[in-house]
């Protein structure tokens, strides 16, 4: 199958490593995308926060193109960009006051929308198109011994919970454990991770962040894993930030359970996009996969660093 | 031409009631009257300020005298409320009841208009409607149908038992069928009750084992209604008896099965104690479990495999119980029919399924507890005796309950479940009187309206309990500072202090709501009766019938209708006996005979009313290849007689002719 593929700023800049995954493991997968023409900002939350309307009209200019380009549904793999194209779905549909200011700018720019483009998340077609099943038989190098923090971060099941639970997804858990991780129990998996609070108020913003790696790191985990862009940089780029304000503070010792360390070494725990360790099990290197540019750099597990070696 | 139909001979009273001022304000009834008086075979045309006063009635009569009347027309109120009224002022007049029409000038024309011009010609139109309608109205008779004096109660909770009780004290016969292999239902799992906290086996097992002695009850428990047929006064009723492979006259409940059983221990998760204790195979629900008969699991019993006897056993059980040889591997399910006059449904409810809300933990976190289960781990007779010792095996120091788990919530039950901030307190002063545990209760509003509730939620609040107003976010184990590491933490807004709080406790109480049981659609369709949106069994009117379903002889009583307390459940089952009893002694019904019949001269026997009956009131005769319509059965509802494609079915009081006179009335224009 064919979908229209919305990239959206964050894929072509600070979350560059995600389509340098996504693509090529989907390209493994047999599944065929073809980026939209002339796509513009999706709307994003910082717009929606100031004039939904507005936000709206520019996420739609998207499902229109996507819509005149003929392929039955749009992926949109940033968190932001999939939220705000689904809501803006939903005014369309629920509001009629939306709709009209909707459809007059879309006029003007000669383009209209019926309001049919499914817009999917890589993790929903994964699963659920083309299946844990068929991931597995492309798997060259499990991942086996590497423990993973999975977090997903709020907007992929707030406030539409559609293709996975609102509470506890389990979507990415279940294709990193078929391509041989193993998960830690997170219970912070949908946690925010600051948003852009990290830039306006750095305080509560940062707090959010570290929370989150203090707690996988606490849990024993190698690695966290995300899908989201935003979550990915606030929680890879502020760690000298977090080591200045909170690195004294103390976490049971990994080694030794009655001892105490402080938290500050273990933050440089890795932030990857689960697409990267797809890839990985994929056998592919870590250069097309983009982990180089994570601030903690991923090492293969000792595994897969193995059967690389044999194969 | 019959002669009371052709006209010449119908002699009509006409009377408009100004129901005070509800219809005389909007609708000039004077002239209503006037204009009535001159229509064809009207013969006394009055109005009256009240017609369905006494004075008002016997103008009626002494004119059906006085004047020879033969039909009454009344405009007044909605049918609904006064058709009954004036039927029977009919009759003692001395005609068919069923010589008079009631026409609605109030509900459909004075109450919702606001041009009294206007108003009074829809009155004029609507009252020669109902003149010529009544003129074709044929005197028919109301059926008495006799009724079995005996009564079926499904589900022997404490309404179904509270039912079947005051049914066997008055002198009736009462099958008492019951699922589980022991009445008592949810009471018989509480330690004790809100508000009074007295004890709930103390005040329950008296009743039960009253039933299981009574004369006049015959319990029938492991059972389950498969088939009902008939009407009101006259079902038929199936009923699955279960084998429990030990034969219930035979066994004494000495237990000695159950001591020599080959599984020395109890191994088995132990329903009755929510799972949080063991049985062996051959078990008895609780100490005081009535009827006190033991029965074997098929599924564990090392007798059987996978439920299929195998004979391998050394049946050290059978050794055990000797001579009175109660134990029998062979017995098999026995379907059993009886016949009852009138039904009492009191099934119950089942709790809210916490799975549904994964971020309270439960089966994540061992600590978290529902509040059935809490119910078995403060109880003395509980898995623990009382002792209340985590699933980690610690005593909690701190505890929280969260209200309101499935209830007051969009995304699962809209409704309030009613008795979970009284069984929530009620918990709480039974823990902290365990455990001494610091004890938070995290609510959206406490709802104690009941008696002595108010002053039980101010005894908490001295007793030094926590009241945290609030929905939980999540209950989690993630800790922020080194104190809450080990602890469960749940993380709430605090709505009166206005921040979010994180509490770390050691034990979390789920206070679920109450649902409608999983089967209740089936129920429903077996008794067929209806359910409300939220799923429970609807009552005929929630104010005036609240004990009455739609279909006639069959009642409710307790949390199948809705959730309540115990005392309320009692209440109502008391009021479904007496419902009951009415019939019972009143010894017949009588029966509207706005009924359909069938021409059979004219029926194809075409069948394709049969399947349309709400009521499965039509079949086919065998004999005839004719449609019939059994009397009793029919509510009247004119589906089939619309269907009918040789138009051969006929309804009483909704005749052709009635119809299409009634209609000829309305359209002809008003002269005046
Ligand atoms: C945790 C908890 C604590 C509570 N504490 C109190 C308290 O302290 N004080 C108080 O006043 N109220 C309390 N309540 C409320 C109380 O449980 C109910 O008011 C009461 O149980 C209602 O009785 P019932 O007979 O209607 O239903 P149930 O107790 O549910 O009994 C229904 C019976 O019908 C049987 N049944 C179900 N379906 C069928 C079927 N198809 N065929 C045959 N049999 C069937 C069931 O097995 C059961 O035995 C509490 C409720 C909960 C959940």
């Amino acid at each position: 199958m064919k979908y229209s593929y919305f990239p959206g700023c964050s894929l072509k800049g600070t979350g560059r490593a995600y389509e340098e995954s996504l693509l090529p493991v989907l390209k493994v997968l047999g599944v065929e995308l073809e980026e939209l023409d002339d796509w513009n900002c999706c709307g994003a939350t910082a717009y929606m926060a100031v004039d939904e309307v507005k936000a709206c009209v520019m996420a739609s200019r998207n499902l229109a193109i996507a819509e005149k380009a003929g392929h039955k549904e749009l992926l949109a793999p940033c968190s932001a960009c999939y939220l705000v194209l689904n809501k803006t779905k939903h005014y369309l549909h629920e509001s009629p006051v939306v709709e009209a200011v909707v459809q007059k700018a879309l006029r003007q720019a000669n383009l209209t929308y019926s309001g049919n483009t499914p817009v999917r998340h890589p993790l929903d077609l994964l699963v659920n198109n083309v299946g844990i099943e068929e991931i597995k038989k492309h798997v060259k190098h499990p991942l086996k011994g590497l423990k993973i923090a999975p977090y997903y971060g709020c907007q992929i099941v707030r406030p539409y919970a559609t293709f996975d639970d609102q509470y506890n997804p389990t979507t990415m858990d279940r294709l990193l454990e078929a391509i041989g991780c193993t998960m830690v129990t997170y219970p912070l998996k949908t946690r925010c991770c600051g948003g852009s609070l990290t830039g306006t108020l750095p305080e509560p913003g940062l707090l959010c962040s570290y929370i989150l790696l203090k707690e996988a790191i606490t849990r024993g985990a190698d690695v966290i894993a995300t899908v989201c862009p935003l979550c990915q940089f606030n929680l890879d780029c502020y760690r000298d930030k977090m080591k200045g304000k909170w690195g004294h503070e103390t976490i049971p010792d990994p080694r030794n359970k009655d001892a105490r360390v402080p938290v500050g070494p273990h933050l440089d725990i890795p932030v990857v996009f689960f697409t990267q360790l797809i890839g990985l099990a994929f056998g592919l290197s870590e250069k097309e996969l983009g982990l180089q540019r994570g601030f903690a750099p991923m090492r293969k597990p000792a595994c897969a660093q193995r059967q690389s070696a044999a194969a | 031409m019959d002669k009371v139909n052709g006209n010449h001979d119908v002699r009509i009273g006409f009377y408009v009631c100004n129901c005070g001022t509800n219809i005389a304000a909007m609708v000039d009834v004077q002239a209503v009257a006037k204009y009535v008086a001159a229509l064809p075979n009207v013969v006394v045309s009055r109005d009256y300020k009240y017609m369905c006063s006494d004075p008002g009635q016997e103008l009626i009569q002494k004119d059906i005298k006085e004047f020879g009347l033969n039909r009454i027309v009344v405009a007044a109120c909605s049918p609904l409320l006064h058709e009954h009224t004036f039927r029977s002022a009919v009759e003692a007049g001395g005609l068919n009841p069923f010589f008079f029409h009631m026409v609605n000038i109030r509900e459909h024309d004075s109450w919702v208009h606001t041009d009294r011009d206007e108003a009074t010609a829809k009155a004029k139109a609507l009252a020669r409607a109902g003149i010529r309608r009544v003129a074709r109205h044929r005197a028919l008779e109301v059926k008495k149908v006799p009724v079995h004096p005996d009564v079926l109660v499904v589900g022997g909770g404490i309404a179904g038992i509270h039912a079947a009780l005051t049914l066997a004290k008055s002198g009736k016969k009462v099958y008492l069928v019951e699922r589980e292999p022991s009445i008592g239902g949810h009471m018989a799992k509480f330690d004790k009750t809100f508000p009074t906290l007295d004890c709930a086996a103390c005040i329950l097992t008296p009743k039960m084992s009253e039933v299981g002695a009574h004369e006049n009850i015959t319990l029938w428990s492991y059972s389950e209604v498969v088939k009902m047929d008939g009407y009101v006064g006259n079902f038929k009723v199936t009923v699955r008896r279960k084998p429990r492979y030990v034969l219930e006259d035979l066994c004494t409940g000495c237990q000695e099965c159950i001591s020599h059983c080959v599984y020395k221990e109890p191994k088995f998760p132990d329903a009755f104690n929510e799972h949080l204790g063991k049985r062996k195979p051959v078990y008895i629900p609780f100490p005081q479990a009535t009827p006190q008969v033991v029965l074997i699991d098929p599924e564990v019993c090392l007798n059987f495999r996978r439920g299929v006897l195998t004979d391998k056993c050394k049946k050290p059980c059978v050794e055990a119980c000797g001579d009175r040889k109660a134990i029998d591997f062979k017995q098999k399910e026995e379907l059993k029919e009886i016949k009852v006059g009138t039904i009492i449904v009191a099934t119950g409810f089942k709790t809210f399924d916490v799975g549904r809300m994964p971020q309270y933990g439960y089966g994540r976190y061992p600590n978290v507890y529902t509040a059935l289960e809490v119910e078995r781990l403060v109880n003395a007779s509980g898995p623990t005796a009382g002792d209340v010792l985590l699933r980690d095996g610690h005593h909690p120091k701190s505890i929280g309950i969260i209200h309101c788990v499935g209830s007051r919530d969009k995304n699962t039950n809209r409704w309030c479940s009613r008795v979970c901030c009284m069984y929530s307190m009620k918990l709480a002063h039974l823990l902290k009187e365990h455990t001494e545990a610091e004890i938070y209760n995290f609510y959206i509003d406490i709802r104690a309206p009941g008696k002595g509730y108010e002053e039980f939620y101010d005894k908490l609040l001295e007793e030094g309990v926590h009241f945290i107003r609030g929905r939980v976010g999540e209950v989690t184990d993630w800790a922020f500072i080194p104190e809450e590491e080990g602890k469960l933490v749940i993380r709430v807004e605090d709505t009166l202090a206005g921040v979010v709080r994180r509490i770390p406790v050691d034990m979390v109480v789920l206070a679920t709501g109450l649902e409608p049981h999983a089967d209740a659609q089936n129920v429903r369709r077996l008794f067929n009766m209806s359910c409300g949106t939220e799923g429970f069994f609807l009552e005929r009117h929630p104010k005036l019938a609240p004990v009455n379903t739609f279909t006639d002889g069959i009642f409710l009583a307790g949390c199948c209708q809705s959730p309540k307390d115990i005392p309320d459940s009692v209440a109502q089952a008391g009021a479904a006996a007496a419902e009951a009893l009415v019939l019972i002694d009143t010894g017949h019904i009588e029966q509207e005979p706005n009924t359909a019949y069938v021409v059979e001269a004219e029926c194809s026997g075409c069948k394709s009313c049969i399947p349309l009956c709400p009521y499965t009131a039509i079949s086919l005769l065998p004999d005839k290849k004719k449609a019939y319509i059994n009397e009793a059965l029919c509510k009247g509802c004119g589906t089939c007689v619309a269907a009918c494609p040789s138009g051969s079915i006929v309804q009483n009081l909704f005749e052709d002719a009635e119809i299409f006179s009634e209609i000829d009335g309305l359209l002809e224009p008003t002269s005046v």
